[in-house]
């Protein structure tokens, strides 16, 4: 057993779920492999921080049986001439199963169904931090590239060997190393029939360029794609182990009750197997119905105390500033009040978000099963490392006594990194002496997972006469500072995150703090430049330096047609924009209010997003789309509202998430910078939607709206 | 306990279960019918869309043991191997889903919407789906599916190939 250092967590503050993560025990070497894999090439990629020592010069088939510890996937090339890639990553829908696919198929010259992924099960794959922060293409599959191009490299070192050829005549092509000269050929599989080859990749191992790309760059369909449209793919909440038992959890009436009684008599005579445990209650049945009637039967007396309400929210983020955990994130440029005192009046604003719920439409699911001491779970999570920690410190028992698998998972938002299924449903079998399923239903998904922070943000600026902002304060409390930094090119700057103690459980949310802060500081933008009667475009443009954000403002005006007559009163056009996870998005927003009923539609949504070099069109596309659909929930209606204790709109029917009538017509303008190393799209697309839609509301009506969600109720206006 | 005959995808199943038991807990859980999905519970998601008689129903509220002489379709029967049904096979080419866990739901209520309405204009499309929630936001490319799927059903329809 070896024991690595941590690597610093690449993490954001706001990630408040992520507090404390699992040690990284490993322990695998050569034989191992081949043990595990069967004969072939294995390459094993090593990921280290940039301040490490890097790994000098390659190490062709070490001699040596100990692999370096820092691997973050490894990848296979098996005697049936089939690939098959570890990666810790998991898929949620982000389609990462087939990019990675394509990543791998370009270097190794392969075709993509040659290529198979294990992901996310711990007992299978490296350990992974997890799947969140856009990090699986400008990382993961970096590094799978990297491997696939050293077992290429391999290969063709083999068939050097065997035909006594230099191998700079060789070339890989189709999964075959051929011989231009003599036309000589050998499959991959052919090639690596009884070897047992390990190799760690070089730092330096050199890759296709974006240019070059057939594999990359284009848009393969879904690689397991029918096994989703049949309905024959499972999902956590779809697994099922013979004997299969069905739990259901004990939960307070409100937030911080206490437990004071329980009466499970009733329960236990229904044939429910009952565990209290500390804080925990649960039942465990045969069917789930008869779970759920257990549970029902269970009489349980609670003592609660007051809690703050959703309509003195913002109040109470300001006024309980979390000392305990420190000073957030702080930014000073020049002299801020030097700036204000000799500039002319500084206008300041306020803006707010609401908490508000992922929503994933599979709720957290877990079916859990003890052989002996050895646990195993299967459940939806963006950690499955995490969650294998959490299970051994819940039962306190070693990390390598447990396995979490991870099936590819209906979908998360960030909303599913934690650990709190898989241990219910691991303490119900261990009670049970069987496997155990858990999945929580809508309300408890509503209630008991945790929620997007909710926050104020004040803004302050100052800016002359000819549009050049001077100074520029900004104070976040609460929402995180994810996006805090101004991308604007402003001489004086305070910039500043307060955390808050949240009155509610709060985590992170797709793009996390960014569309907060994004949305407040576009809308603001806006107020500056109508407050100086300039062009909200040109007034950006005048303080904007960086190139990328310049471009997809540009191209996103052009696609939108910026600058065109209104078609008519309760039209409004706007825009927001910015920089985040490595990506740029512009998004202009057409609207039309209706002043008398108060309806607000966004008719037209036009985005413009470069995130380097494009690995998968249509998919990019897709997501780019979908934080555009999804966005635009927590931009007009969504928000959890809560009252001492108890969330008030918990249910599918009293939440309001966007639906086919609420879709824009959705324009996508993609630049493909194939000089620029590919990054993630899963969250920045979403910063732009909300400053937009407020401020093509304003464009519209007049009216300037400095709250998320904009519209809950409409916009009436007499 | 009760007991419970339906006919599913072809085949006749005969269950003992409480007489309460929605059609979507009898098929994943005394089924193992997994393609059909639990999304809320209270029929305003369309995850857990079955058609019985053809028609898209929300199986998570439709109690099991009034459907005893009906025909129930579910996700796994709309199709057996290759080829796949046209509806189907125009997600696939879409790329309408991320997650695809309300993909069998939008199907079947897409299979549904089509068998009554072959020629479904674009706001019918969108009015037939609206109680089917996609989270990954995957609307415009589910309406292109249906639309697709609209088009290769009358070419088949009319004679042609499929």
């Amino acid at each position: 057993m070896s024991e690595t250092t941590r690597v610093p967590a690449p993490w954001e503050p706001e990630r408040y779920e992520l507090a404390s993560a699992p040690m990284y025990r490993f322990d695998l070497d050569r034989r191992d492999f081949f043990k595990l894999l069967g004969a072939g090439v294995v390459v094993v990629s090593v990921l280290r921080p940039a301040a490490w020592p890097q790994e000098s010069g390659r190490t062709r088939a070490s001699r040596g049986d100990a692999l370096p510890r820092e691997i973050d996937a490894w990848l296979h090339l098996g005697e049936n001439g089939k690939v098959t890639v570890y990666t810790g990553k998991v898929e949620v829908g982000q389609n990462i199963r087939t990019s990675l696919s394509q990543g791998v198929a370009e270097e190794l010259h392969l075709p993509l169904e040659k290529i198979e992924l294990v992901m996310g099960d711990t007992q299978l794959t490296p350990f992974d931090m997890g799947t969140f922060g856009s990090r699986t293409t400008p990382t993961m599959n970096l590094q799978l590239r990297k491997a696939a191009a050293a077992a290429r490299n391999l290969l063709i070192d083999l068939a050097s060997a065997q035909w006594q050829t230099e191998r700079q005549h060789l070339v890989a092509a189709d999964g075959k190393v051929l011989d231009p000269n003599t036309k000589r050929s050998a499959e991959y599989a052919a090639l690596v029939k009884g070897q047992q080859l390990a190799q760690s990749i070089p730092a330096d191992e050199p890759l296709a360029t974006a240019a070059s790309w057939t594999v990359m760059g284009q848009s393969p369909p879904k690689v397991n794609g029918v096994d989703f449209v049949t309905g024959k793919h499972r999902y956590p909440s779809d697994q099922k182990l013979p004997d299969v038992w069905y739990g259901k959890i004990l939960r307070p009436p409100s937030f911080g009750a206490t437990l004071l009684s329980v009466d499970s008599k009733k329960a236990e005579e229904m044939g429910a197997v009952v565990v209290r445990d500390g804080n925990f209650v649960g039942v465990a049945a045969p069917s789930s119905g008869l779970s759920a009637a257990a549970m029902a039967a269970i009489h349980a007396e609670w003592k609660s105390e007051p809690q703050p309400s959703s309509k003195d929210l913002f109040d109470y983020l300001k006024k309980n500033t979390d000392t305990a955990s420190g000073d957030g994130d702080r930014y000073d440029v020049g002299n801020v009040d030097e700036a204000f005192a000799s500039s002319g009046p500084r206008v300041r604003q306020t803006y707010t978000v609401s908490y508000i719920a992922h929503v994933p439409l599979e709720p957290r699911a877990a079916l859990a099963e003890w052989r002996g001491d050895q646990l195993t779970v299967w459940t939806g999570t963006q950690r499955p490392f995490g969650v294998r920690g959490e299970l051994a410190e819940a039962f306190r028992m070693p990390e390598d006594q447990v396995r979490v698998l991870m099936p590819d998972t209906g979908s998360a938002y960030g909303g599913k990194h934690t650990g709190e299924t898989a241990i219910e449903a691991a303490r119900l079998a261990r009670a049970a002496r069987r496997p155990v399923k858990v999945v929580w239903t809508r309300e408890e998904e509503f209630t008991w997972a945790y929620f997007r922070p909710a926050g104020v943000i004040d803004v302050a600026g100052s800016v002359q006469s000819d549009g050049a902002i001077t100074a520029w304060e900004f104070h976040n409390h609460n929402s995180g500072s994810a996006g805090i930094r101004t991308f604007y090119e402003i001489p004086n700057q305070r910039i500043v995150f307060h955390p808050a103690r949240s009155p509610l459980r709060q985590g992170s949310y797709r793009a996390l703090a960014a569309t907060a802060n994004h949305f407040a500081r576009e809308s603001y933008m806006d107020e500056l430049a109508n407050g100086l009667k300039m062009d909200p475009l040109e007034f950006r443009m005048k303080n904007l330096k960086n190139e990328r954000l310049r471009a997809v403002f540009q191209a996103a005006a052009d696609k939108f047609g910026w600058g065109k007559q209104k078609a008519g009163p309760g039209q409004g056009f706007g825009m927001g924009g910015g920089y985040e996870k490595l990506g740029n998005i512009a998004t202009f927003a057409e609207v039309n209010v209706d002043r008398k009923s108060g309806a607000v539609k966004v008719v037209r949504i036009v985005s413009a997003f470069e995130c380097g070099a494009i690995v998968n069109p249509e998919n990019l596309r897709n997501q780019v789309e979908g934080s555009n659909v999804q966005g635009l929930g927590g931009a007009l209606f969504e928000a959890i509202e809560f009252e001492n204790g108890r969330i008030l709109n918990g249910r599918m029917s009293e939440y309001r998430v966007p639906r086919f009538s609420d879709l824009p017509s959705i324009e996508t303008v993609l630049l493909d910078r194939k000089d620029l190393p590919s990054a993630g799209a899963g969250e920045c697309p979403m910063v732009g939607l909300a400053p937009a839609i407020a401020n093509a509301i304003f464009d519209a009506t007049g009216v300037r709206l400095r709250s998320l969600p904009l519209v809950p109720q409409g916009l009436k206006i007499s | 306990m009760a007991t419970i005959s339906l006919a599913i995808n072809g085949r006749l199943y005969t269950i003992e279960a409480d007489p309460q038991i929605s059609l979507l807990t009898v098929l994943r859980e005394n089924l193992d019918l997994t393609g059909t999905k639990y999304g809320c519970g209270e029929g305003q998601c369309g995850a857990c869309t079955v058609l019985v008689e053809g028609r898209a129903q929300r199986s998570c509220v439709t109690r099991a043991d009034n459907l005893a002489q009906k025909r129930i379709t579910t996700i796994e029967g709309l199709a057996h191997g290759e080829p796949l049904h046209p509806v189907q096979q125009a997600f696939l080419e879409e790329d309408a889903l991320q997650c695809g866990y309300c993909t069998p739901g939008m199907i079947m209520s897409a299979v549904s919407l089509l068998s009554r309405n072959p020629h479904p204009t674009r706001s019918e499309i969108i009015d037939s789906l609206d109680g089917n929630i996609c989270r990954c936001g995957a609307y415009s490319r589910i309406i292109s599916a249906v639309q697709k799927a609209a088009t290769a059903l009358a070419k088949s329809a009319a004679g042609g190939r499929p």
